[in-house]
C-alpha cells in the first residue's frame, strides 16, 4: 500500500462517509518496505493538485518521516528542484506498508494490511 | 458459454486453481489486453495519471497500464481492487506495480472524492448483478458501486467499463444504474451480432463539453469505424397541450393508471371512450 494510496483512502464505513476525522486512516504498528521505482515527473505534477497535504503530513509524521514544509510545492517548484522531487517521488511512491493495519480516526475500524494489500471488505451490517 | 456468474459468488468462484487458470490462459490474456487497450482508447488520457481498476484480479489489465511508453502518455499509475483473495494473490506473484485493495465492489468505492483521473474496469461489473445473499441486491450494490465510482473520480474523469451482460435487461439495469448516478452514459459495442461482441459502458463525470459536442457521443468523436446511435427519448408528449379530460387517449390513460395501481379495469373494446347516441 504505497503513501499514495493511503493519500486517497477513507472509511468504508457508511456512517463514516459524511465524517472528516474518517480521512486520513491512522497506520498502526506498519512495516515499511522501500522499492527503487522510476521517477516519473509528469504523474506527481499532474496528482499534486489533488493530494491532500495536511493528510500527507499526518501520515508521514506517524511513518517517522522527517517534516514535511507547511505548503505544498507548487508544479513549478517541483521542476525546477530535482532533489525536491525526488523526495516527495520516494515518500509518495516509493514507500509502501506492507504489514500492519490502518485505522479510522471517526469510528475505530482497522483495516488489516497483509504483503501490501488492504482489506476493506465489510460486514454487509456497516456497508 | 457458461456464465461463472450464475453459479457463485466471484470471492468463492475465484478459488486457487480458478484464479492461476485465468491468468495463465493465452486465450483470455489476449482478450483482456485487447479490451484493456481499447478501453484506454476510450479514455484518451493526455499525460501519466492515476488509475482505478475495479475489479483488477491478477493485474492482466493493470500491467498493461504500467507498460505504457511515455509516447503514449504513460506509465500510468494505478490502484485496483478484488474481491477474490486468489486473484490478488497471483497478482503479489506475478509482482505487479500497482496498489491492490482487497474490497468489494457492491460495497461501494472506499476514496476521497475526487481521488482518481480515470477508472478502467475489464469484465467484472456483471457481477455486481449477481446478489449471493438476502440482504443485499443486485439495484442496491450496482447504486452503491456508481455512487462510489462518481464519487472518486474528479471533474472531467472518464471511466470505461467492459462488461458481459446476461440479456438486454441485465444490461438496461447496469446502464440506468450509471446514469442515476450522475454519469454521462452511452454503451460501445464492438463487433455487434458476432459471438465476439464486446460491450463497453463509458462513464463522464461532470464534464458536459466534451471536444465541442455537448454530450456523451464525442468521446469517439474522431474514432473510425463507429456509428453513433442516439436513442435517447424526444420530447414525451408530441402532441404539446393538456390531454382533454373525456376523450378516448384521456380514458386510455386513466385506465392504464388504475391497472398498474392493481384494480380491476374493464377490458378495452372498440366501444370505450365512444359517445351514445342521441337517440338512445
Amino acid at each position: 500500500m504505497k503513501v499514495l494510496t493511503l493519500n486517497f483512502l477513507t472509511c468504508a464505513v457508511k456512517a463514516c462517509k459524511s465524517s472528516p476525522a474518517s480521512h486520513p486512516l491512522h497506520p498502526k504498528d506498519a512495516e515499511l518496505v522501500q522499492d527503487e521505482l522510476e521517477v516519473n515527473p509528469d504523474m506527481i505534477v499532474n496528482v499534486l493538485p489533488r493530494l491532500d497535504w495536511t493528510a500527507l503530513r499526518t501520515t508521514s509524521s506517524e511513518l517517522g518521516f522527517p517534516p514535511l514544509p507547511d505548503q505544498p510545492p507548487t508544479a513549478e517548484e517541483l521542476e525546477a528542484d530535482d532533489k525536491k522531487l525526488k523526495d516527495l517521488h520516494h515518500l509518495l511512491l516509493e514507500t509502501s506498508i506492507s504489514e500492519g493495519k490502518l485505522v479510522c480516526g471517526n469510528c475505530g475500524h482497522e483495516y488489516a494490511v497483509k504483503e501490501g494489500i488492504a482489506n476493506f471488505l465489510l460486514p454487509s451490517h456497516l456497508v | 458459454m457458461s456464465r461463472p456468474e450464475d453459479t457463485l459468488a466471484a470471492d468463492v468462484y475465484y478459488d486457487d486453481s480458478e484464479a492461476r487458470k485465468y491468468t495463465t490462459n493465452s486465450r483470455i490474456q489476449n482478450i483482456q489486453a485487447s479490451m484493456t487497450r481499447r478501453a484506454l482508447e476510450l479514455l484518451d488520457l493526455p499525460h501519466p495519471s492515476l488509475i482505478l481498476d475495479v475489479g483488477c484480479g491478477s493485474g492482466l489489465s493493470g500491467e498493461i497500464l504500467s507498460a505504457l511508453t511515455p509516447e503514449e502518455n504513460g506509465p500510468h499509475v494505478w490502484v485496483g481492487m478484488d474481491v477474490s483473495p486468489s486473484m490478488l494473490d497471483v497478482a503479489l506473484q506475478r509482482d505487479v506495480e500497482g496498489d491492490l485493495l482487497l474490497a468489494d465492489i457492491g460495497q461501494g468505492v472506499p476514496f476521497r472524492a475526487g481521488s482518481f483521473d480515470a477508472a478502467i474496469s475489464i469484465s467484472a461489473i456483471q457481477w455486481l448483478c449477481s446478489a449471493e445473499s438476502s440482504d443485499t441486491s443486485p439495484a442496491g450494490r450496482l447504486s452503491r458501486f456508481f455512487n462510489g465510482l462518481y464519487a472518486s473520480l474528479k471533474r472531467g474523469g472518464r471511466a470505461v467499463c467492459q462488461f458481459y451482460p446476461k440479456n438486454d435487461q441485465q444490461k438496461k439495469m447496469i446502464t440506468e444504474a450509471a446514469v442515476r448516478a450522475g454519469f454521462g452514459a452511452g454503451l460501445l459495442e464492438d463487433d455487434p451480432g458476432t459471438k465476439n461482441v464486446k460491450l463497453y459502458l463509458v462513464l463522464t463525470v461532470g464534464g458536459t463539453n466534451i471536444e465541442g459536442k455537448g454530450d456523451i457521443t464525442g468521446v469517439v468523436e474522431g474514432m473510425e469505424g463507429v456509428d453513433v446511435m442516439d436513442i435517447r427519448r424526444k420530447a414525451k408528449n408530441l402532441g404539446g397541450g393538456p390531454m382533454k379530460k373525456g376523450s378516448k387517449a384521456w380514458i386510455m390513460q386513466q385506465k392504464g393508471r388504475m391497472e398498474r395501481k392493481g384494480r380491476i379495469v374493464k377490458a378495452t373494446s372498440k366501444y370505450t371512450g365512444r359517445k351514445r347516441r342521441p337517440a338512445f
